[in-house]
């Protein structure tokens, strides 16, 4: 690690002071960025260490829910409403990981963890334009697996880690940023970036904004929700495909659909197509396939995960057929 | 700067880039806690913070435990009685070469923990429920994140669901 100060803030008006100067880094649990400093990925002269801010989760009257983004993935995947308004968060979140980093992990570290990419972690083996941009990227030719097959680019091919953001962006989840210039909100389906042409730019965060909270909407058809996470092992690993997925039937017919994808792109992909592809249609297992078709269509898969194309249909028919199985 | 270790107050380092996990062992020469990968992938190095809540100690930088009680191997027996863990773990042969040991125990008393607050794991079936039993597939999942590359993974089972039995009999009784 390269030498740096250490401040802990004790509110967001200090933490966004002290993290608006130069090479200032937020840190949460560390369950990532202390990785990243050990491999000299991330060199920050000071770290304003954020988990003294809020970590409430509000209630509110109009039955939104408000996360202090200090909010550790422990606690928030315990959390009674989460349990039982949003219960696709609450899978998603015990899906992470193990229960020693969901202890420490908060919601604001979560949503900024960098991706998995072994290239991206070999720091003095491989070419990494997320790392050192321009200098290419040995995973595109390389062992794959892991990696993208939705809205990749020839600049980078890595994928997004994060379970909790996937369920964050079916839910279409608020995120609440704070700076020295002010507040603002992001939809979570806005925060993240595809690579395009410069994959070291992630997010839509500008220089020391601070994730303050996530806002999960009032969204009734979520209690009738889940997350499915498939995997090279039973636990303790990243996805190669997941699902977060809610439903609301009427009659025989599709009213609303929320779906979501993790492990196959730079960012949690929201499956717009397939919503749009089931909105009204019957509810049925051939809907379901169609809807996961029109998803994957643009599929553009490597070398080493031309089986997640498949995967990620089928997953998606099943986590479907599940939520049916449910009651409602 | 000062944090709680095993009930002894100590200085923080001053470089901040200190992992608790070096605190421990090369400053404090407390070695009981183990450097397994040291990149949060193997929970040897799993220590409790205030009591109960078990986190990884390579992850984590020393002063942002600045006040906190941190609970090592070294911590858990009492008046000179090993923990019930630790009695168990013998019992069960819960361990080959022992590396992964302390980090399984500690992983233990914090999962015992975990189930008292009713925190849902990834195979508990209904989110909605007031308790959760420890069956062998919520131990195995609960357990996931420390690894034993002797693959001791027997003994360690049955450890753990003996000595949570126990204790659950004691706390009803």
């Amino acid at each position: 690690m390269t030498p740096f100060t250490y401040a802990r803030a004790h509110d967001a008006a200090e933490a966004v002071r002290l993290g608006g100067e130069h090479a200032a880094k937020y840190l949460g649990g560390g369950t990532n960025l202390v990785d990243l400093l050990r491999e000299t990925i991330e060199h920050p002269l000071s770290l304003i260490d954020v988990t003294g801010l809020s970590n409430a989760i509000e209630e509110r009257k109009d039955g939104s829910l408000l996360i202090g983004a200090a909010t550790r993935n422990t606690a928030l995947a315990s959390h009674r409403a989460v349990r039982v308004r949003y219960p696709m968060l609450s899978r998603a979140l015990v899906a992470g990981a193990s229960a020693q980093i969901r202890n420490m992990a908060t919601v604001g570290g979560n949503i900024l963890q960098r991706t998995r990419c072994t290239y991206f972690y070999d720091v003095d083996g491989s070419r990494c334009n997320k790392r050192n941009p321009g200098q290419g990227c040995d995973a595109i030719d390389g062992f794959n697996r892991i990696h993208a097959i939705l809205g990749a680019s020839s600049a980078c091919v890595a994928s997004h880690p994060s379970d909790m953001c996937v369920a964050l962006t079916a839910l279409g989840a608020t995120v609440h940023l704070r700076s020295a210039r002010g507040e603002r909100t992001l939809p979570m389906t806005d925060v993240h970036r595809l690579p395009e042409g410069h994959p070291e730019i992630e997010t839509l965060l500008e220089p020391g904004e601070l994730i303050t909270a996530v806002e999960l909407p009032p969204l009734p058809m979520a209690a009738r929700s889940t997350y499915r996470k498939v995997r090279d092992r039973a636990s303790y690993a990243f996805a190669l495909v997941s699902v977060a997925a809610a439903i609301e039937i009427e009659g025989d017919t599709v009213k609303d659909v929320r779906l979501a994808l993790g492990g196959v792109a730079h960012k949690p992909w929201r499956a717009w197509k397939a919503e749009a592809a089931l909105k009204g249609r019957p509810a049925t297992p051939e809907s379901f396939r169609a809807a996961a078709e029109a998803e994957l269509a643009d599929a553009a898969p490597l070398r080493d995960n031309a089986f997640k194309v498949e995967l990620a249909k089928r997953t998606i028919v099943a986590v479907l057929a599940e939520l049916m199985e449910m009651d409602a | 700067m000062v944090i709680s270790i095993n009930g002894a107050q100590t200085d923080l380092p001053a470089d901040a880039r200190v992992s608790l996990l070096d605190l421990l062992r090369e400053h404090l020469h407390l070695f009981g806690t183990k450097k397994g990968c040291n990149q949060g992938a193997c929970g040897a190095c799993t220590v409790l913070v205030d009591g109960g809540e078990r986190i990884l100690s390579c992850m984590a930088l020393a002063v942002q435990y600045e006040g906190r009680a941190i609970t090592t191997i070294e911590g858990l027996a009492s008046n000179g009685e090993m923990h019930p863990l630790q009695r168990a773990f013998i019992e069960h042969d819960g361990f080959q070469c022992g590396y992964c040991t302390p980090g399984q125990i500690c992983s233990a008393v914090g999962m015992a923990d975990e189930l008292r607050r009713c925190v849902p794991s990834h195979v508990t079936a209904d989110l909605s429920t007031e308790t959760i039993a420890l069956t062998h597939d919520e131990l195995r999942e609960r357990m996931s994140g420390n690894l034993c590359r002797c693959g001791a993974y027997n003994g360690i089972v049955g450890a753990i669901a003996e000595a949570h039995a126990e204790t659950r009999a004691e706390e009803v009784a």
